[in-house]
Parts: C-alpha cells; sequence; structure tokens
C-alpha cells in the first residue's frame, strides 16, 4: 500500500499561495488571525474567508467532477439562482422549509441532469450545452420569483445560509461535509478513476467497456445538485431569492477554482481538496482586498496577478525547471 | 559506395542526457549527398533523440553537429530547415482543410503588394508537384487526398524550404504497398538530385529495397554503419537486438482446425455500408486470422462483434447461450476483449499510469462500487506486467512514456486481466518493434496453447500464417473464403484476396 507523502502534498503550489495569501492578509491587517467566540458561533477573518468561500468551494466541487470529464459546467450560478428562486416562493407560499429545500435539490438535480443529456446524448460540446442553461437558466429563475426579489423569514433556510454548528457558520459545515463525502465516494469507488479514464481518452474508455454516458449524467447531474446547494446558502444568508443577481458570475470562480487547484481544462487527473484549496485561495484575496482598505477596484486586477502567478508556477515549463535546478542542487 | 564524398550533415560524438537516463552516447551518424541512409533501431534505442538533435529540436550534451564540415548550431528547427534539413513524420503535420497549394507554400507565399497571388502559388504548386510524378487537383483540400499523397506533398513541402537532407521519419507505416512503391518513387528521384535522405522505418524489407547505407543504433550507442549489399537482414536484426532473435514461427499450419462445440459464435452479423453479414465461430484454443486489404471490412468486422459499431441483424452466441451486444460495454460484459488497430486513439490513457491502464477494463466490468483496491491493483498490473514482460521503469509512470510494444502489451494485459472468453487483436503489432513485435507473436501463441480464442487481423501474412488455425479473408466488405489446413498459405491468401477485386487496382497491404 502506497502511503500519502503529506510532505509532498503540503509543498504543492496552491499551499504556498493560500498561505501567502494569507500572510499578506496578517501583514495588511494584524488581526486577521483573530478568532472570537460569540453567541456560539465563531467570528474572525480567517472564519469570513472560510464562510463566504464555501459557495464558490461547493461549486468548485461539482466542476472538478465536471473538467475532470473534459467539460465545464457554465450554468452552475444559473442554477443558484433557480434553486433560491424555488426554494423562496416555496416557503412565502406556505410550503414547509423541508420540502422548499428538497424541491430546490431536485430542481438543481433536474438541471444538471439536463446538462448532461444535452452533452451525452445530444453530443453537444459541454461549453456550449452548459451555456444554453446559463442563459435560460436565470430567466427561469426570473419566471419563478417573477421579476420581484422574493424575501423570506424562515428560520431553516436562513439557518443554512447564517445558522452555526457546533459554532462552525453552517455553509462552512454543508461545504467541508461535502467535500468529504465527495471525495470519499470518488475515491472509494472506483468512480475517480473511470471519471478521469473518461476525461483522458473518451475513445479508449468506450473500448474498455466503461459507460461514459452513463457517468457524464451522473457528474453533470451532481454538479447541479452541488449548484443548487450553493443557491440555497446565498438566498439563507440574503434572507431572500435574487433571480438576477444570486451566483452571479460564481460559475468563473468556480472554473477557477479547479485549475488553480490543478485539475486540467483538458480533464484527467483531478482532486477535489485541492479544487477546494483553490475556492479558498480566491476568496482569501478577495477578503485581504476588503479589509486592508485598498478600495474595491484593485480586487480584480489583484486577484488576476496572483492567478496569474499561481498558473505560472503550474506551468510544465517552470515545473520543469524548478525540477532540474534542485536536481543540479543535489547533485552539488 | 563512394568515399571521398563529404558528409552533407554529420554528428560526431553525440552525448545526450535526460536526467540519469544517457540517451545517446557518443553517436557518430552521417549522411553524404545522394544518399539514402537508413536508422534502425529498436524502440529507445536513441533513433529520434539522434534525429531531433540534427533537425535543432534538442541541443547535444556533447559531440557536435557538422554541416558540409562546419560545426553549426541549430536554436530549433525551423533553424535547422533554413540550413537546409527538412523533416517529414509518419503523421502528416500539415493542415487538412487548406488547399494543397496552400499548404506548399504555407508562410512563404508569393506576394504582391502584400497579397497573396493565389494562381501564382497554384501554377507554381503544379510544376514543383509534376517534379515529384504527382498530377492532383493543388485547389483541392489537402485532406481529401490520401495520406500518401499527404506524404508526398508534406515531403515536397519540406525539400522546397531546405533542400539539402530530408529526414523520413516512418513515412510508410500507415501506407499501403501501392502507396509505399509510390513513396518510393519520390525518395528515387530526391535521391538522384543530390539529397541526403535519413530513413527512419520498422520495415526491414524496405530498408533492403531502398537504403543504400544503414546505421543502427542500440541503447543509445552506436552498434555500426554499414553499407547495404554487404549485410543480410539476419545481420540486421542481430544487431538491433544485440542476440539471436529468431522470430519463432513454429512452421508453417501449426495448428489443425479445432473440433466441437464453438466458445463463440457469429451469426449473420452485419451492417449496411460497412461489412456485408458474415458468420463466424471460434473454439477454445483457436486463432482465427483476418486477412484482406485495408478498407476490406476487415476492422469493421472486428467492431460489429465488440459493439463498437452496432449491426443490423444477427446473432452472437457465448458458450451456445445468445447475448446481446450493443455497446462495448456489454461485449466487456459478455468476456471479450479487443485491442484496437488505433493504439492512441482507442487504446491507451496517456496520462494514467500503467498500473491504471492494466486494471481499467476489469474496473469498467466490476462497475462503479466494486472498486479494486490498491493492493489488488497492484496485484493484478505486477502479475500481468510481469507475464508479458512490460518494460516500465514504474508501474506509477503515466503509459504514455512507454514504446509503443510496450504500449500494445499494456493493452494486452488490459484484457487478459478480465479473463476473457475471446480476444479480438487488431493489428497488434503494428508500428512496434522487433523485440516487441516477436513477443507479442509468442504471447499469442501461448494463449492458444492455454485453451484462448482469439481473432487476429494482420496484414503481415508470414504472421497470420504462423499462429492462426483457420483464415478468413476480406474483400470489399464482404467475407470471401475461409481457409484451413493446407490452405493456410501466403499464396493462398493473396490468391483469395486478389481473385475478383471488382475491377479495382489490388493494393497489396501486406509486406510479405
Amino acid at each position: 500500500m502506497k502511503r500519502i507523502d503529506w510532505r509532498g502534498a503540503l509543498l504543492r503550489p496552491q499551499f504556498a499561495a493560500l498561505a501567502a495569501v494569507l500572510l499578506i492578509n496578517w501583514l495588511l491587517f494584524p488581526g486577521f488571525f483573530d478568532i472570537t467566540l460569540q453567541d456560539g458561533r465563531l467570528f474572525g477573518s480567517v472564519i469570513d474567508v472560510l464562510n463566504r468561500g464555501a459557495p464558490v468551494a461547493i461549486l468548485a466541487i461539482g466542476m472538478t467532477a465536471v473538467i475532470a470529464t473534459k467539460g465545464v459546467d457554465l450554468s452552475v450560478g444559473a442554477v443558484m439562482a433557480i434553486a433560491g428562486a424555488v426554494a423562496a416562493v416555496l416557503v412565502t407560499g406556505g410550503a414547509s422549509a423541508i420540502f422548499a429545500v428538497a424541491a430546490a435539490l431536485l430542481v438543481g438535480l433536474l438541471c444538471g441532469l439536463w446538462n448532461g443529456i444535452l452533452v451525452t446524448y445530444l453530443e453537444i460540446q459541454p461549453i456550449i450545452a452548459t451555456l444554453v442553461l446559463m442563459v435560460a437558466g436565470r430567466g427561469l429563475a426570473q419566471l419563478v420569483t417573477e421579476g420581484s426579489i422574493v424575501t423570506f423569514s424562515d428560520p431553516v433556510l436562513i439557518f443554512i445560509g447564517t445558522g452555526s454548528l457546533f459554532g462552525m457558520p453552517m455553509p462552512i459545515v454543508i461545504a467541508a461535509v461535502l467535500a468529504l463525502v465527495a471525495t470519499l465516494i470518488v475515491r472509494k469507488t472506483a468512480l475517480g478513476l473511470l471519471i478521469e479514464a473518461v476525461g483522458v481518452n473518451r475513445s479508449a474508455a468506450r473500448f474498455a467497456g466503461i459507460s461514459s454516458g452513463l457517468l457524464l449524467l451522473v457528474v453533470y447531474t451532481f454538479a447541479g445538485f452541488c449548484a443548487a446547494t450553493a443557491g440555497l446558502i446565498v438566498a439563507g444568508d440574503i434572507r431572500g431569492a435574487d433571480a438576477n443577481n444570486a451566483g452571479l458570475w460564481l460559475e468563473l470562480d468556480a472554473i477557477l477554482a479547479v485549475v488553480i487547484g490543478g485539475t486540467s481544462l483538458l480533464g484527467g487527473r483531478f482532486s477535489i481538496p485541492m479544487s477546494v484549496v483553490g475556492a479558498l485561495i480566491i476568496q482569501a484575496m478577495n477578503t485581504g482586498i476588503l479589509i486592508s482598505g485598498f478600495s474595491p477596484e484593485f480586487n480584480l486586477v489583484v486577484k488576476s496577478g496572483v492567478i496569474i502567478l499561481i498558473l505560472v508556477l503550474q506551468a510544465p515549463m517552470v515545473s520543469q525547471w524548478l525540477r532540474a535546478r534542485t536536481v543540479e542542487r543535489k547533485a552539488q | 559506395m563512394v568515399e571521398a564524398v563529404q558528409p552533407v550533415v554529420q554528428a560526431r560524438g553525440i552525448v545526450k542526457i535526460f536526467g540519469q537516463h544517457r540517451a545517446l552516447d557518443g553517436v557518430d551518424f552521417e549522411v553524404r549527398p545522394g544518399e539514402v541512409h537508413a536508422l534502425l533501431g529498436e524502440n529507445g534505442a536513441g533513433k529520434s533523440t539522434l534525429i531531433k538533435i540534427l533537425t535543432g529540436a534538442y541541443q547535444p550534451d556533447g559531440g557536435e553537429v557538422l554541416l558540409n564540415g562546419a560545426a553549426v548550431r541549430f536554436s530549433d528547427p525551423l533553424d535547422a530547415q533554413g540550413h537546409g534539413i527538412g523533416t517529414v513524420y509518419q503523421e502528416v503535420n500539415l493542415l487538412p482543410n487548406r488547399s494543397v497549394a496552400e499548404n506548399l507554400f504555407l508562410g512563404h507565399q508569393p506576394t504582391r503588394f502584400g497579397i497573396v497571388q493565389r494562381k501564382v502559388i497554384e501554377a507554381r504548386a503544379r510544376d514543383l508537384l509534376a517534379t515529384y510524378g504527382l498530377e492532383i487537383d493543388v485547389k483541392a483540400e489537402l485532406g481529401s487526398y490520401s495520406v500518401a499523397v499527404q506524404q508526398i506533398v508534406a515531403i515536397a513541402r519540406a525539400v522546397e524550404l531546405s533542400g539539402k537532407v530530408l529526414v523520413l521519419d516512418e513515412p510508410t507505416a500507415s501506407l499501403d504497398r501501392n502507396e509505399v512503391a509510390k513513396m518510393f518513387e519520390v525518395v528515387a528521384r530526391l535521391k538522384a538530385r543530390g539529397l541526403g535522405i535519413i530513413f527512419i522505418t520498422h520495415f526491414l524489407d524496405q530498408v533492403f529495397e531502398i537504403a543504400d547505407r544503414v546505421t543502427i543504433l542500440r541503447n543509445g550507442k552506436l552498434i555500426g554503419t554499414k553499407a547495404l549489399p554487404e549485410v543480410t537482414a539476419t545481420d540486421v536484426v542481430r544487431m538491433m537486438l544485440g542476440k539471436d532473435l529468431a522470430l519463432d514461427h513454429g512452421g508453417v499450419g501449426v495448428a489443425e482446425a479445432v473440433q466441437g462445440p464453438a466458445r463463440v459464435a457469429f451469426k449473420s452479423l452485419g451492417k449496411q455500408g460497412k461489412v456485408a453479414p458474415f458468420s463466424l465461430s471460434l473454439h477454445e484454443g483457436e486463432v482465427v486470422g483476418v486477412a484482406g486489404l485495408l478498407g476490406s471490412g476487415r476492422t469493421e468486422m472486428a467492431r460489429l462483434m465488440f459493439g463498437v459499431d452496432s449491426a443490423d441483424g444477427g446473432e452472437i452466441s457465448v458458450g451456445g447461450r445468445v447475448v446481446s451486444i450493443r455497446n462495448p460495454a456489454q461485449a466487456v460484459a459478455a468476456g471479450f476483449g479487443f485491442c484496437p488497430e488505433d493504439r492512441k486513439l482507442d487504446g491507451i490513457f496517456g496520462e494514467l499510469s500503467v498500473r491504471e491502464n492494466i486494471i481499467i477494463a476489469l474496473q469498467a466490468k466490476l462497475g462503479w462500487f466494486r472498486a479494486l483496491n490498491r493492493d489488488e491493483q497492484n496485484e493484478i498490473a505486477g502479475n500481468y506486467a510481469e507475464a508479458l514482460d512490460i518494460r516500465a521503469a514504474d508501474h506509477e509512470m503515466p503509459v504514455k512514456l512507454l514504446s509503443g510494444g510496450n504500449q500494445q502489451k499494456v493493452i494486452l494485459a488490459r484484457w487478459l486481466a478480465i479473463d476473457p472468453n475471446f480476444l479480438i487483436l487488431d493489428e497488434p503489432t503494428r508500428g512496434i518493434d522487433v523485440g516487441a513485435h516477436a513477443e507479442i507473436v509468442r504471447t499469442i501463441n501461448r494463449l492458444r496453447e492455454e485453451g484462448m480464442a482469439m481473432m487476429v487481423i494482420s496484414s503481415e501474412l508470414d504472421e497470420v500464417v504462423a499462429y492462426s488455425n483457420r483464415i478468413v479473408v476480406m474483400r470489399d466488405r464482404e467475407m470471401v473464403a475461409e481457409l484451413s489446413g493446407a490452405d493456410i498459405a501466403p499464396s493462398v491468401i493473396v490468391a483469395a484476396i486478389a481473385d475478383n477485386p471488382g475491377g479495382q487496382n489490388v493494393k497489396m497491404e501486406a509486406n510479405a
């Protein structure tokens, strides 16, 4: 049995980047690592990074599997809006919160299934297939909310967005559980390997007897489920469903998180935990820029700078050069 | 040979090191003008590394490259091209969706006031190709022509751009015999024009047909350079392998046709436009060889059997029970295995490890929830890697880093791991080195003796004849003959293939 190389894993550029971003945040804002317990819930900037990063982390979990199959899901932001809208409209209409949550998740699954069918059976390129729902989804969400922001005061829905469990904010708990369960499922079953095989060479996968169609359906459906979960969190957080803005552009953050996490857009090898780390890097930058007092206009520029740096570090040319240097140093 | 002629390009004491591995160790090599110089060696011998150094893709770690006697250092292939060294690869890397003329002059189109002169290009393209004996519509898309024509266009482009040395890296691997002859005509013309030609191939007979000298590499070392009439094929093989490796054919017609109940039977399987309905049954311990020309329906037949394409009609039974095979997953469930012809496209998972490539079909068969754990995977991969002598430094390395022969063995191991009822091998020895070739042939024989039912599609008649109990012949998408016993002989097969070829040219694809 091969042991996991923890030291090697922690030396990955993603962890170095996360550490660097956190360090800079701390330098800019000395209270960054302070954590306090108030009313049975943890507060602090680090907790805030985790909490705010949770929706993108959850999207990234589903997105990782999709990208590993050499696909992409542009619709997850719109699906977040749909799920939030469905839950909000149902609870304001008098339905029970459990029913509303179940319905929202079911709608997310159906959205994912729709994407999966377009990709698998109609063989539409993933970027186009999911673009359909990215555009149409926000329209659907607006139809559900009838164009207004539907606010609610249902305690269960609000708890999902703002509550806490054992001191941990719910979004963090949900994201952690989802990441753990998804990782266990793909690694303890054969799904992870089969997903990678389909992503690396779909034709060879077919020849090897892998039913890639069903696998793709499951993967896109799961991405829809993750999006709906993130949508519920965002809705619960603002106590309402905003069809226009909920999850807006978050699909791009999720894709970025996956790429920063080291999963190639060409499919194949993937790592759900690393994608979550990617999401945290993105959020740590957002939070850092916010609390450091820079004007928010800097946000996108600084973010793109850091992203370029991380991607350069991951580039094959640079990693080869670094490896060559280490070999040289060892030789001396 | 003329001894006093100065080589047009020369490599002296070339050393190239990758990490710990000396890919080339003090290799000398030269090409004279007007010479076809074959470069031979098993996969991993250092042929491509040497070529990459001569064409500027790699920089040598030691030694020097001389051009017309003067030391040079090419920064990249473009630089080498500028100095007169052009390369044509097995896969044509031109633009299939542009016209022949555009492909010939892409990047150096004649222009007037910055506007490309289409008419001039086309006229020049026609003239240029005429010197190669090729009269085709230069306005048509390159992709609409056969690989052979594309190769010749690629050669014409390379010669046009460089003009002193032409490197042909396995140019004939995907050509049939007529096309190879055509290609050789072109090579002869270029030779007469005084070009130095470096020819890399796996086909020894082609080397003896066209080359003046041959240089053999083994494990990064120069074994020798010989003028061709002075050595025999056996000598060359011995130099390549460093040992006497008898391509053990075990005599012609080794195996009797096997009697008794069929293990797998295909009845009236067919698909409109692909292959006419055929019937074939295979017994335990039986190899059925499939012979036929390219496009005769050989591969299409295998694809129907394995459910890659679904048949219009017919029936498949395994052990007497009728099974439904509409896709490869069902074929694998029925215990079938298929090593496809195009390893890279349909066979290997390049980024995945050797271990994963071996266990993948078994895992697909077991399903999502019965995952093989790491120990089981290591065990299975280890066993089959050993049984088939798969040479990989580590079973965790990506399979794309292995040589073609080892990749083929990995795919074979993948199917043996599911303990198949029936194995289809489509061109299992194409494009792999001599050593691996012999091992695959030995493995086929061993599996037959162990009771496997196999169907082997191959263009190499000598080979098919050596291991088949029966041979079916495909022609014009139809099964036209089934040979057994004394009829299993190349001459009989050729006759069966050639019989009434429907007025078309008989393209003999086999290298027999």
